[in-house]
């Protein structure tokens, strides 16, 4: 864009897209921010007036805030635990040469086309019922006791079933890493007398840091915004209410619109941070 | 010591064979180049002697030991590669040291060896940097480094120039030379340059499809060449062919003459028209067409010649320097 004409133009021609992008964004966080300073409860009296800080206030010093916080950290650090490990071990598999290489990855990929509730209703149903499940056929074949994963830990299933969402996601990403590792580089290290545990120590970890970060973080925007699954498995209960969720909750199910918009704020202000944290740890890999 | 031995080896990538059975022995201490076209085998050669490739018969000794089985990392060879294949996330320094991290050497003696190796190859300023922080010229040195240090029994050169620029090249040329001379370790390389293999063999071994051609030092193969493959690899210009009634006069399917066993003669046998003459100072290379015996004759004169497109010229061949070839392409006397 050397020319003052080209710049015009450029402009002109970008504008539509960054109106509609800047009202998409702005005017939710101005409605929220605004109902955020108001009580307005719609089924009791609807909106009351100013409240300054109140809802804010209140949201903070519920007792379900910071279990919600926790529950949050807890699910999304655990799904990008098991994504990214089994992503780097199954992308290392599928670059592997093999019979019907096509189709495996292909499988690889599906559960990533399965919809959120949709995947989430058939673990619930056909593979952690506790009467008619799966897992409790495979459990009382082996003779124990089948489990109540959803009540027991619910917690750990709701990872389990959210890491088999995303991680075909993760594999895809470092599998397109994986391939792009310079052969000779491999085989001068292997001539130097690299191990195979070694060369991928030293090369292919190294060289996966980049992709490894791009995972995190765009896993980390969706992870945060994690409720379609426990709608439909939990519905919040058993310590499985994420901040998303209980803000769902103060809206819908008490109806407070108010006190929902204060904790959507805090929301914001946590993925902030968390944004922030994971820029200062693993950003820096993405400079090089 | 690095004398390595090849006997009968082959080599087949599903039912193409790329080495067909091929004895060599390349001595201690001897710089000996594998030169030929693309596709002739040569990387294929040296990856078997590497270990990168499995044999499909035969027996790679080094040292008279086998080591046909024996894993890349224990046959005590170093490679450089034609990409360098520089790690790109570690400094030079640790480049360099990688393969003495991994052979467990203590670390007073790699540092030892990493400042030995740095100061041979002026690396030193450039320890601390990234490989991609520097050009072409100091990465090459770096993977020399990085071989360097492992006191191989033979080093291993897969094309090392091709990413250089010419004057570069030129350079590295005699830097390897040089490092030649100094280490007095047996170094194996391949290249399709006949002025690398000329300029820096001991030993040149020319391949086609897989097949040794002919082995010889440089001027060996350069005055005696087996047969007409070798006649035109080796040689710049290429050699002149010319075939009919002036090479059955020397009782030969076809003959050799190289471009600078030609003299402009008034009284020469051969006539002929100037095309394009390349004017290099030191030498002119005249393209000289209509002769009736070769598309082309390339002649050199030295020092500037006068002759200009279009030109008449007569020619002639010192008869001492013909080479005569049977209809089979090899050497005939």
């Amino acid at each position: 864009m050397a020319t003052q004409q080209s710049r015009s133009a450029a402009r002109l021609m970008m504008a539509p897209a960054v109106v509609l992008l800047l009202g998409w964004m702005l005017i939710p966080l101005t409605m929220t921010l605004w109902f955020s300073f108001r009580r307005y409860l719609p089924l009791r009296g609807g909106d009351l007036g100013w409240t300054g800080f109140d809802n804010y206030v209140r949201f903070f010093t519920s007792s379900a805030f910071w279990p919600s916080v926790q529950t949050t950290l807890i699910l999304v650090g655990g799904v990008l635990v098991i994504t990214v490990v089994l992503g780097i071990l199954l992308a290392l598999l599928l670059d592997q040469p093999m019979w019907g290489q096509g189709a495996v990855r292909v499988l690889v990929i599906a559960p990533f086309f399965v919809m959120p509730t949709v995947s989430a209703l058939v673990w619930k149903n056909m593979f952690m019922d506790p009467v008619n499940g799966l897992f409790s056929h495979l459990w009382r074949a082996v003779g124990a006791e089948p489990v109540a994963f959803l009540s027991d830990v619910p917690l750990g299933s709701l990872i389990v079933i959210i890491s088999w969402q995303w991680l075909p996601f993760a594999t895809l990403i470092l599998l397109t890493a994986v391939q792009s590792l310079d052969n000779e580089q491999m085989e001068a290290a292997e001539m130097d007398g690299a191990s195979v545990l070694s060369r991928f120590r030293h090369l292919v970890l190294p060289h996966l840091s980049r992709a490894i970060t791009i995972v995190i973080l765009i896993q980390t925007i969706f992870l945060l915004s994690i409720f379609a699954e426990i709608f439909v498995t939990t519905g919040g209960a058993f310590d499985t209410r994420t901040l998303t969720y209980l803000i769902y909750q103060r809206v819908l199910e008490s109806q407070n619109v108010g006190l929902g918009s204060a904790g959507g704020v805090y929301a914001i202000i946590l993925a902030n941070i968390v944004a922030i944290f994971l820029m200062r740890i693993v950003g820096k890999n993405l400079d090089r | 010591m690095g004398q390595i031995t090849l006997e009968n080896v082959t080599k087949s990538f599903g039912d193409t064979d790329v080495i067909p059975p091929l004895n060599l022995t390349i001595e201690d201490g001897e710089f000996c180049v594998f030169v030929g076209p693309s596709g002739c085998g040569k990387s294929t050669l040296l990856r078997l002697i590497a270990g990168l490739e499995d044999l499909t018969s035969g027996t790679i000794r080094i040292d008279d030991q086998d080591a046909s089985q024996v894993p890349p990392a224990k046959r005590g060879l170093a490679m450089v590669f034609q990409s360098y294949a520089l790690y790109p996330h570690m400094s030079v320094r640790k480049n360099i040291a990688f393969p003495m991290r991994m052979a467990n050497i203590p670390q007073d003696e790699q540092n030892r060896r990493i400042e030995a190796a740095a100061k041979a190859l002026n690396l030193t300023d450039y320890l601390d940097r990234r490989p991609g922080q520097l050009s072409g010229g100091q990465r090459q040195r770096v993977a020399i480094g990085r071989a360097i240090v492992r006191e191989p029994a033979a080093f291993l050169f897969d094309e090392p120039l091709s990413n250089l620029d010419a004057a570069l090249r030129v350079g590295m040329r005699l830097e390897i030379s040089e490092l030649h001379e100094r280490l007095k370790t047996t170094m194996i390389y391949v290249t399709h340059d006949q002025v690398e293999a000329m300029t820096m063999a001991d030993k040149i071994v020319v391949l086609r499809a897989g097949h040794i051609e002919q082995v010889g030092s440089p001027l060996e193969l350069y005055r005696q060449p087996n047969n007409r493959f070798v006649a035109g690899f080796i040689g710049s210009p290429k050699m002149n062919f010319v075939t009919g009634a002036e090479a059955e006069k020397l009782g030969a399917d076809s003959i050799g003459v190289r471009p600078e066993h030609i003299d402009i003669a008034d009284d020469g046998p051969w006539r002929g028209t100037v095309g394009i003459a390349e004017h290099l100072g030191s030498d002119t290379f005249l393209h000289v067409h209509d002769t009736g015996l070769a598309d082309t004759l390339t002649v050199r004169a030295k020092g500037e010649v006068g002759l200009r497109h279009g030109d008449p010229v007569t020619l002639a061949p010192q008869e001492s320097q013909v080479h005569r070839f049977d209809a089979a392409g090899a050497r005939l006397g």
